[in-house]
């Protein structure tokens, strides 16, 4: 074989050519029939039997300010209690202690198995089962003025909200490497300050993105309490309506806030993220 | 008379039907560096995890500096230590992942620092101070606040090797410390080694760079299928093997 000339003949240089633009006709015409749809919904809006003078009426009217105030509050005081259930579950389900491993399974089968709606109902009526509660010989009270609307939703979403928790944090701990935990153990760390120090902080990278939506689930899911008198937006609403009749509209006020909530927590979750992302590569640099 | 830093008594440790370790008895003296070779399932990294009770023997004793790890014996039975004993326990020795397991999400600085503080509750200023001259010891100076993954394999084990320097401990375990690394950034981590080997300190290395074991080494263990084989000095064990089990492992590595 003679020896190979420098380049072979046949292969153009195509360093300076740049890439066609290609029309895309199948998106543009998607994308218009979309913008038919959309429009056809919208005059159907405008035109049925939507007042909409009403919508913004009450679309800041105290009630129902008062009423989102309610849903945030809950919310936030809800999810924070059930992400304290969660960890605490997590941390029981990945023990070796078959007692604790028994009883967080249990926990998560029994209040993942009932309805929500169920659970709430049961922590407001909880007067009917337990006239009084207390502490024998310390301290009782009547269950009736002791389970407030706020206190069983509180109860009633939270620890709900515990055993879905649980899970996603128990999925968190377990994408940690063993290695983490040898090396925390190497180190002389005990079992709960390893978690604590080192698997958790890692865990949360991974839990944020699942907790970002069970916590607007939970916004949403706080609407529930207006059947135990909760005074959220949804209650407030449904009580404006009872007096004006007016259900659309003030479903539609309920709606939209409802919507900016969800709006403005989406980037609030990247910040988290963010947060949480040190010393990845993503984010390191 | 001096004895043992640690004392290995008739350890045995099964995974289910397979036996890693057989028997083995062994002594660790102050100041020695003791390199662990053999083929992979021999039973060498899991002596070395049963030494920082990573894991757990089935029967037989380990003794570090003359007390004896995970029980105590009492009243003619061996009872369990406790959680937090045995964490003061592994406080006497330092271990050295082939995997590095550098925490992630903290500088190479809190990494070092991070058993100081929280384990053994020193001052800040101090344990900062300290931290620095490791890292200054293993050479790597300028990437205190570096990220594991802003590091090549090579630092992260220098930092890695900082990190278990931290403790103060008195024995040093090395779990296949360059293994992991791509061949050209094996030589630096040795090169901790060395100088780490040089100033005194008793290691037990569990390597397959025989070079390293041949320089630096007191003496050479080789095992096979969960039992030592031979052992000697490294010249000996490494030149002029008497078993035809370490002379055929030999040939195969070299």
């Amino acid at each position: 074989m003679k020896p190979a000339p420098a380049l072979a003949e046949g292969f153009p240089d195509l360093s300076g050519m740049r890439i066609a633009r290609e029309p895309h006709w199948f998106r543009w015409l998607s994308a218009a029939l979309i913008v038919l749809v959309l429009a056809a919904i919208a005059r159907a809006f405008a035109n049925g039997q939507i007042e909409w003078s009403y919508v913004s009426r009450f679309i800041a009217a105290k009630v129902i300010l008062e009423g989102i105030v309610n849903t945030m509050v809950m919310a936030v005081l809800a999810m924070a209690l059930g992400i304290f259930l969660g960890i605490v579950v997590a941390i029981m389900r990945l023990s070796p202690n078959p007692v604790l491993k028994t009883v967080a399974a249990g926990y998560t089968w029994l209040f993942r198995g009932t309805p929500l709606i169920l659970q709430l109902l049961l922590w407001f009526n909880l007067a009917l089962v337990f006239p009084t509660i207390g502490i024998p010989g310390l301290w009782s009270a009547r269950a009736v003025e002791i389970m407030t609307p706020f206190l069983a939703a509180l109860l009633g979403l939270g620890i709900n909200q515990g055993a879905y928790t649980s899970e996603v944090m128990r999925a968190g701990m377990l994408s940690v490497d063993i290695g983490q935990y040898e090396a925390a153990q190497a180190i002389g760390m005990g079992r709960l300050r390893a978690l604590r120090r080192i698997i958790l902080p890692q865990a949360m990278r991974v839990v944020i993105p699942p907790l970002g939506n069970e916590f607007i689930g939970m916004v949403k899911a706080t609407s529930l309490a207006s059947v135990i008198q909760y005074p959220e937006v949804l209650h407030n609403a449904e009580n404006i309506y009872y007096a004006n009749s007016r259900v659309i509209e003030l479903l539609i006020v309920a709606g939209l806030w409802y919507l900016l909530v969800v709006s403005i927590l989406t980037p609030l979750q990247m910040l988290l993220e963010r947060r949480f992302a040190r010393g990845t590569l993503r984010f390191a640099r | 008379m001096t004895k043992p830093l640690v004392a290995i008594r008739f350890v045995a440790k099964n995974f289910g039907e397979f036996q890693a370790l057989k028997n083995v008895s062994l002594d660790v003296w102050p100041g020695e560096v003791m390199c662990l070779i053999g083929a992979s399932g021999s039973g060498k990294t899991t002596l070395l995890r049963c030494i920082n009770q990573l894991a757990v023997i089935d029967s037989g004793g380990i003794w570090l500096d003359g007390e004896l790890l995970g029980v105590r014996e009492q009243g003619g039975r061996l009872h369990r230590l406790s959680e937090s004993e045995i964490g003061r326990q592994r406080l006497k020795t330092g271990m050295v992942f082939q995997r590095f397991n550098l925490f992630p999400h903290k500088t190479a600085l809190e990494n070092i620092a991070e058993g100081p503080l929280q384990v053994q509750g020193r001052k800040a200023g101090e344990v900062r101070t300290e931290a620095l001259e490791l890292l200054r010891r293993v050479g790597l100076s300028t990437k205190a606040n570096s990220y594991p993954a802003q590091l090549s394999g090579g630092q992260q084990q220098r930092v890695a090797i900082a990190r278990a320097l931290a403790m103060k401990p008195m024995l040093m375990l090395f779990d296949e410390p360059t293994s992991a690394l791509d061949p050209e950034l094996v030589g630096e981590v040795l090169a901790v080694m060395k100088e780490l080997a040089k100033s005194g300190m008793t290691m037990m290395v569990v390597t397959h760079e025989l070079g390293f074991a041949r320089e630096v080494a007191d003496r050479v263990v080789y095992m096979d299928q969960g039992a030592i084989v031979e052992q000697g000095h490294a010249s000996d064990v490494l030149g002029a093997p008497r078993e035809e089990r370490t002379k055929a492992f030999l040939s195969a590595v070299i």
